[in-house]
């Protein structure tokens, strides 16, 4: 950890006019993420604005149905919220299923979004990678990738997306309002998180000096079931080797509409428009749902280690529809 | 006489310390004028150091000094260091055990500019604050001759070193493998593992003069003030080591590593105390490793199971620095009866840090490959395979010609099967079904031998009614301090709250490594004397011309309930140093093996079953049940006691499940951290339920312990491989067991 300066802002026109658009600030909320990687000397930030102050700690339902969650919400706190626990509880299991009680106290429902991956050669400065020095190569190309991403891949990055919240939020639909030098804007959730493609450094559709300030999730289908399955080596406390967020709403033995969304596999958040189509309609059986597996996974791209994430995913997935679609 | 306490549940007598953070670990002492170290790591596996730029670093804030080869000091002198050796520099690594100085690595730091393994130190910063220490270290920039690296044993050709004091043969293996009706031959792997003890590497380093003092997370404080002196070339007197409570070690922590020496140089340099905790990225790197092993077994029998042969034969990394032995298959010509054995170890070097001793060192890996190779013989004869086992039961040991002091094994084969509730066993493949998960059940034996060492103890009956015992040994977390508190207050009959043990200090009578589960079995006789001594020190001071019990036979007097009695006078210890106006009366005593060594074989045994439920249409599998009798003697305190075979058996199914080291083909480290050098979470963790027989070993020692802390490790993962097999079909013979091994079946 090198030295830093620090400036706490108290609402968000102070964040973002501390922040100035500077390449060399960031800004800090909860901080699992940040300090863990300044630790590791990959991110370096000469300055820090804390936005721990900011009046975005409410979670408000809107009139349209939807459901307004502030940046600084905790993953406890929107984990357990009634609403969430109601409406959408793909989102509650997805939250529960990471991190740590601990970790999920301090984080932050923006800091989530913004959570960056975990690849190892991301993560230590000694080796190449694209994303955090790009043009430096990728490490896991050609190196251990067991956990790498399978969909969305591009030849100068792998790196899998870490978030289990994110994928809830891709299933059920959001809107991602940011707040910056240019003034407010939203952008929907699918199109936030980037490809890696030409350029994995830039992971997600921010400008400079931008800061989250909500995150706003769509009106919950009508009769809609969700269900969160996060497959991996240990049954805690570990990222996603594949996880399926699934949501369901039935029109008598038929599925009327299905989101399919999935973690651990890809490059970002993914969702699974294919899956999706393939159930649209279809009785609820498992033929059915080996088809949308069949569908989520065609376009997957294994490297060396990295293959049995594959069946692993169609498994995930598969899974998620029976139980959901099981449910009394 | 009130109730023992020796065999009560007692828990830890320092547990308030710890839960209260008032236990001091070395990491937590800060000395006046404290300073920090933080080392720069090699970012290669092999090559040269062919520059190293100091300068940025020179100039970040807090900076005191930078301690790399080119200031480093030539220490004392001596052994070749092989990887070293056209340099003409050569060190003096002090290097074994018997003259308690081993070290973890041969080489010291700085010693060639050779770099032998990615994380290997090639300076270290010291300044103000750890902060600025680790900010600087960062603006070290090395510049290397890079070299192909061996990243591990499992891609390299090369067959290694015989290790030739491993070697056993007894009878002709290979001609009774040739003519047996029912025979394998198998190759059997498993990855390497790191020990990622809770509490990081950490030591303190201040000099008075020429005294050194040293605050470690060490499990062997003796040890490192014998290596420390040698290095330093200065009397052991001289030196301190200071561990009062230690976060784990499993063995990393029994023989100093490199950083404990690097930042004695630096606190003489700088001429103030260096502190340097290891940041748990460099805990993988450069501070032990169990490392990986291939094992071949040729095994054959009759068709009635009676075992005609086995040869085993493996493989373990070494580093390039140090020669490493991992003695694999040293239970395999002692746990079943065959006339016909062999075994052989062979070291293969990598560009790792050296590897050492992790829970279990040898025996655990060789039970893996032997337990699972029982299994597969069972399965090859058609036989259950417990029966088998019990077909193969040693009367005596085989490999010495000597009767166990206790071989209770079948009783644990008993216990533990009917509390599984083994007979209820289909052996069918995939028979067992709940839901959407198949049930397997599978088993293996553990085993461990017992060993004791010397030690020496003090024993202090104070005039303020306290006992106090010391020793130079320390409290892993195992629970020593209570069990040493237990045994005084046994011989004393002073109730706990009134024992203070002394222990974690190189300056008290010398102790034991914690390791090896020999501490118990060591430390205790030694405390046994040295409070028996102090008795009788007592009854001569107060049997002396003047004192209360002047003229009588010192054999006359009592001593029961700390209070001293002729039969018609009772004077509690307190009282009597009181009219005596003495401090205390002290007692010392030293214990050591002795001529039962010759007439017994001493070894623990139990046994291991394992539910595992698989579900195939998740590719998820769970242990979910582990039933486990052990008999090691006698449990001194049975609390501590299940603990270590549970702890144990987590380790055994990090061992078969989880934990795996993992290099890239570069020999780059890949995993180094928590999140992704898995271990078992408790969510993990499912009922263990353990029972220690208790069948004391007096053979051994007056207590009749054997030592815990290893068995409960041995045989686990073989257990969880062969419930595996039961479950799906699929004989995995290299651990860790990997989701990506059993996906396809179905």
């Amino acid at each position: 950890m090198r030295n830093f300066d620090y400036q706490r802002a108290g609402d968000v026109a102070e964040a973002t006019a501390l922040h100035g658009n500077d390449h060399s600030a960031d800004f800090i909320a909860g901080g699992t993420n940040l300090i863990d990687m300044v630790k590791l000397d990959i991110m370096r930030p000469q300055r820090l604005v804390d936005v721990n102050r900011l009046p975005l700690t409410d979670l408000e339902s809107l009139d349209d149905g939807r459901l307004k969650i502030g940046a600084l919400v905790t993953n406890t706190d929107l984990a357990y919220h009634e609403r969430v626990l109601a409406d959408y509880p793909v989102l509650s299991e997805a939250l529960l299923s990471g991190a740590s009680t601990q970790l999920r106290n301090v984080a932050t429902t923006a800091g989530n979004v913004m959570q960056r991956t975990r690849c190892p050669y991301f993560r230590n400065p000694a080796r190449p990678c694209n994303k955090r020095e790009p043009g430096s190569g990728c490490g896991a190309l050609e190196g251990i990738n067991r956990n790498h991403a399978v969909l969305g891949t591009s030849e100068h990055c792998i790196a899998v997306h870490p978030s289990d919240m994110c994928v809830g939020m891709q299933a059920l639909g959001a809107t991602i309002t940011v707040e910056g030098p240019g003034g407010t804007r939203d952008i929907p959730f699918e199109e936030y998180h980037l490809l890696p493609g030409d350029t994995p450094e830039r992971e997600h559709d921010l400008n400079d000096g931008e800061l989250i300030t909500h995150v706003t999730l769509d009106a919950p289908i009508d009769g809609a079931r969700g269900h969160y399955l996060k497959l991996r080596d240990r049954m805690s406390y570990e990222f996603a080797l594949a996880s399926c967020a699934a949501v369901v709403a039935m029109d008598g033995d038929a599925i009327r509409e299905a989101r399919i969304a999935l973690g651990g596999v890809g490059t970002k958040p993914w969702r699974s428009h294919e899956a999706e189509a393939a159930l649209s309609g279809q009785p609820a059986t498992e033929e059915t749902f080996e088809k949308a597996a069949e569908a989520a996974m065609a376009g997957a791209v294994a490297h060396r280690d990295n293959a049995f994430k594959i069946p692993l995913a169609k498994q995930a997935i598969v899974r998620a529809l029976a139980t959901v679609t099981a449910q009394g | 006489m009130t109730e023992s306490i020796i065999g009560h549940r007692t828990t830890r007598i320092d547990g308030e310390l710890k839960l209260t953070g008032k236990a001091d670990y070395a990491a937590d002492h800060n000395l006046p004028g404290q300073v920090y170290g933080y080392p720069v790591p090699s970012t290669i596996a092999r090559g040269r150091l062919v520059g190293l730029d100091l300068d940025a670093a020179r100039q970040a804030p807090g900076v005191i000094e930078i301690v790399h080869r080119g200031n480093f000091p030539a220490l004392q002198h001596s052994d070749n260091n092989p990887a070293c050796g056209s340099e003409g520099r050569l060190f003096h690594s002090p290097n074994t055990m018997a003259e308690q100085n081993k070290v973890g690595e041969a080489r010291l730091p700085f010693e060639d500019d050779g770099i032998h393994y990615e994380g290997q130190y090639i300076a270290m910063v010291i300044a103000d604050t750890f902060e600025h220490a680790r900010a600087a270290a960062r603006l070290v920039t090395a510049r290397y001759e890079e070299e192909t690296a061996v990243p591990g044993l499992f891609q390299t050709d090369d067959e290694g070193e015989e290790a030739g004091d491993e070697a056993v043969s007894r009878g002709d293996p290979e001609g009774a493998f040739e003519s047996a009706p029912v025979k394998f031959d198998h190759t059997y792997t498993i990855a390497m593992e790191t020990h990622v003890a809770m509490e990081l590497h950490a030591s303190n380093a201040t000099w008075d003069g020429d005294r050194l003092t040293i605050y470690e997370s060490t499990q062997g404080v003796v040890f490192q003030r014998n290596a420390m002196a040698q290095i330093f070339g200065i009397p052991p007197e001289k030196v301190t080591v200071i561990a009062h409570y230690i976060g784990s070690g499993f063995g990393s922590k029994l023989f100093m590593w490199p950083h404990a020496v690097i930042t004695a140089v630096a606190a003489k340099m700088v001429g103030r105390p260096v502190k340097t905790v290891l940041s748990r990225q460099q805990n993988f790197c450069s501070a032990g490793n169990r490392p990986a092993s291939r094992q071949r077994i040729r095994m054959a029998a009759d068709r009635d199971g009676k075992l005609l042969s086995i040869r085993h034969d493996s493989q373990n990394e070494t580093s390039f620095v140090d020669a490493y032995t991992e003695s694999v298959g040293s239970g395999t010509p002692r746990v079943y009866a065959c006339d016909n054995v062999s075994v052989s170890q062979r070291r293969v070097q990598v560009n790792h840090g050296t590897p050492t001793s992790m829970r279990a060192p040898g025996e655990v890996s060789g039970s893996v490959a032997l337990e699972i190779a029982m299994d597969e013989m069972a399965i090859e004869l058609g036989m259950d395979p417990l029966e088998l086992r019990r077909r193969n039961f040693a009367e005596r040991d085989p490999s010495a010609d000597l009767p166990w002091s206790g071989n209770h094994l079948r009783e644990c084969w008993d216990d533990a099967s009917r509390r599984f509730g083994w007979e209820k066993r289909n052996p069918q493949i995939g028979s067992m079904r709940d839901g959407h998960e198949i049930i397997g059940w599978g088993m293996a034996d553990a085993t461990w031998e017992a060993m004791r060492s010397h030690c020496k103890a003090r024993v202090e009956l104070r005039a303020d009614g306290k006992v106090q015992v010391a020793c130079g040994t320390q409290d892993i977390g195992t629970g020593t301090y209570t069990i040493v508190a237990q045994t005084a207050s046994e011989l004393t009959g002073v109730p706990l709250e009134r024992i203070e043990v002394k222990l974690g200090d190189s300056t008290l009578p010398a102790g034991p490594l914690s390791g090896g589960s020999m501490a118990t079995a060591t430390t205790l006789p030694a405390v046994a004397g040295a409070t028996r001594d102090a008795i009788e020190q007592l009854k001569q001071l107060a049997i002396a011309d003047g004192a209360p019990f002047e003229g009588k036979e010192a054999d006359a007097l009592t001593f029961e309930n700390g209070t001293l009695s002729d039969g018609s006078q009772t004077l509690s210890f307190a009282e009597l140093l009181d009219k005596l106006q003495r401090g205390m009366a002290e007692g010392e005593a030293s214990a050591a093996p002795g001529e039962e060594q010759d007439k017994f074989s001493f070894r623990s045994f139990g046994a291991h079953f394992v539910e595992v439920r698989w579900d195939p249409g998740i590719s998820r599998l769970r242990v979910s049940r582990v039933v486990s009798t052990i008999d090691v003697g006698r449990a001194i305190n049975p609390l501590t006691a299940r603990n270590q075979v549970e702890g144990a058996i987590v380790m055994g199914m990090g061992m078969g499940m989880f934990e795996e080291t993992e290099y890239d083909s570069a020999g780059n480290i890949y995993n180094n951290n928590y999140a992704d050098y898995i271990v078992p979470v408790h969510a993990d963790i499912p009922d263990i339920e353990v029972e220690l027989l208790d069948n004391p070993d007096y053979n051994f020692n007056e207590f009749g312990v054997r030592g815990i802390g290893e068995i409960g490790i041995t045989g686990m993962a073989a257990a969880i491989s062969n419930a595996v097999y039961h479950a799906t079909g699929k004989r995995i013979r290299d651990m860790p067991i990997k989701i990506a091994d059993l996906i396809a079946s179905r």
